[in-house]
């Protein structure tokens, strides 16, 4: 079972990154851009048969190391 | 004093700290990141550098390892924990320190010298420094920029746990002195019992007037008072 994990900075989180991207785009005549945020994306393989222990596991993951959840959040999907 | 020094893959200050602890009369030992178990320490130094490359976020491979799982039982036994650049992202990566150090504002490596300002003695590590004294320190750091609630950003503040503002030469502290974004010019933190200090500049760096200045060295002979 395949899985993709997103993880973007929280909104109150200046990105910096996101920031300059933006404004690279504006400069470039991209005149209607709003707004942009960058993140991460994390693509998992699992092997379990069950599709609510397989998000578990992921979500115990994501708690655990691969999300610093004072900063970041994130979300699961299956693909 | 016994000091430990811990060393993880990417790790390149730790030299530095081990020769400023000898050189300060700690017995020091150096300690690899995939032991179990500590030698006695009263003091444990996680050095700065790029542990694990930086992969994922700065120190979180590192929070994660074997050896931190013993400087995390020793760090609430009250041993005293002193985490420098990296060592301080490692810190608040295994939660033993809140918040978290994001990418400079600015976006660039920082490598130079800068000011702080001492804003609290009372405790085990700055007790040798003069409160407002002001300290020139080096920085090296692509993500200093820290960052934590409003609520634990009030709390640091009301219960000076704090322990260096960036400033200027003069000791005045305002955003223009602010290399790298950080919330109140924060450079550093205590935890709520002050026996472990994160912060970003390096004191290692500061313990020769020949080589560099020597406002580092209070920081570490605090320690044997």
């Amino acid at each position: 079972m395949k899985f993709s994990i997103k993880i973007t900075l929280k909104k109150d989180v200046l990105d910096p990154q996101g920031k300059v991207v933006q404004q690279t785009l504006q400069d470039m005549g991209l005149d209607t851009l709003k707004s942009l945020r960058q993140g991460k994306y994390i693509e998992i393989e699992i092997d379990e048969n069950s599709e609510s222990i397989a998000k578990s596991k992921i979500e115990d993951m994501c708690k655990k190391l691969l999300v610093n959840l004072i900063i970041e959040d994130y979300e699961i999907s299956k693909i | 004093m016994n000091s430990s020094v811990i060393v993880f893959p990417g790790s390149n200050c730790d030299r530095d700290v081990a020769d400023a602890l000898e050189k300060l009369h700690f017995q020091n030992t150096m300690v690899w990141h995939k032991d179990t178990s500590l030698p006695k320490s009263d003091l444990i130094v996680i050095p700065g550098g790029f542990s694990y490359g930086d992969y994922l976020r700065t120190g979180a491979i590192a929070a994660k390892s074997n050896i931190l799982n013993e400087v995390i039982k020793a760090a609430k036994d009250g041993c005293l924990i002193l985490g420098i650049c990296n060592g301080f992202q490692i810190l608040t990566e295994t939660g033993l320190l809140k918040g978290a150090l994001l990418r400079n504002k600015k976006l660039k490596f920082l490598g130079k010298d800068i000011y702080v300002k001492t804003m609290d003695t009372d405790n085990k590590f700055c007790n040798k420094y003069k409160k407002d004294q002001v300290l020139k320190f080096n920085i090296a750091h692509n993500e200093g920029n820290y960052f934590t609630s409003p609520n634990h950003l009030k709390e640091l503040e009301d219960k000076n746990l704090i322990s260096f503002k960036y400033c200027d030469e003069n000791g005045n502290i305002n955003e223009k002195n602010n290399p790298n974004g950080s919330l109140n010019n924060i450079a550093g933190i205590y935890n709520d019992k002050k026996n472990i200090l994160g912060m970003m500049p390096h004191p290692e760096r500061m313990v020769d007037q020949i080589i560099s200045n020597n406002d580092g060295i209070n920081l570490f002979t605090s320690l044997l008072n």
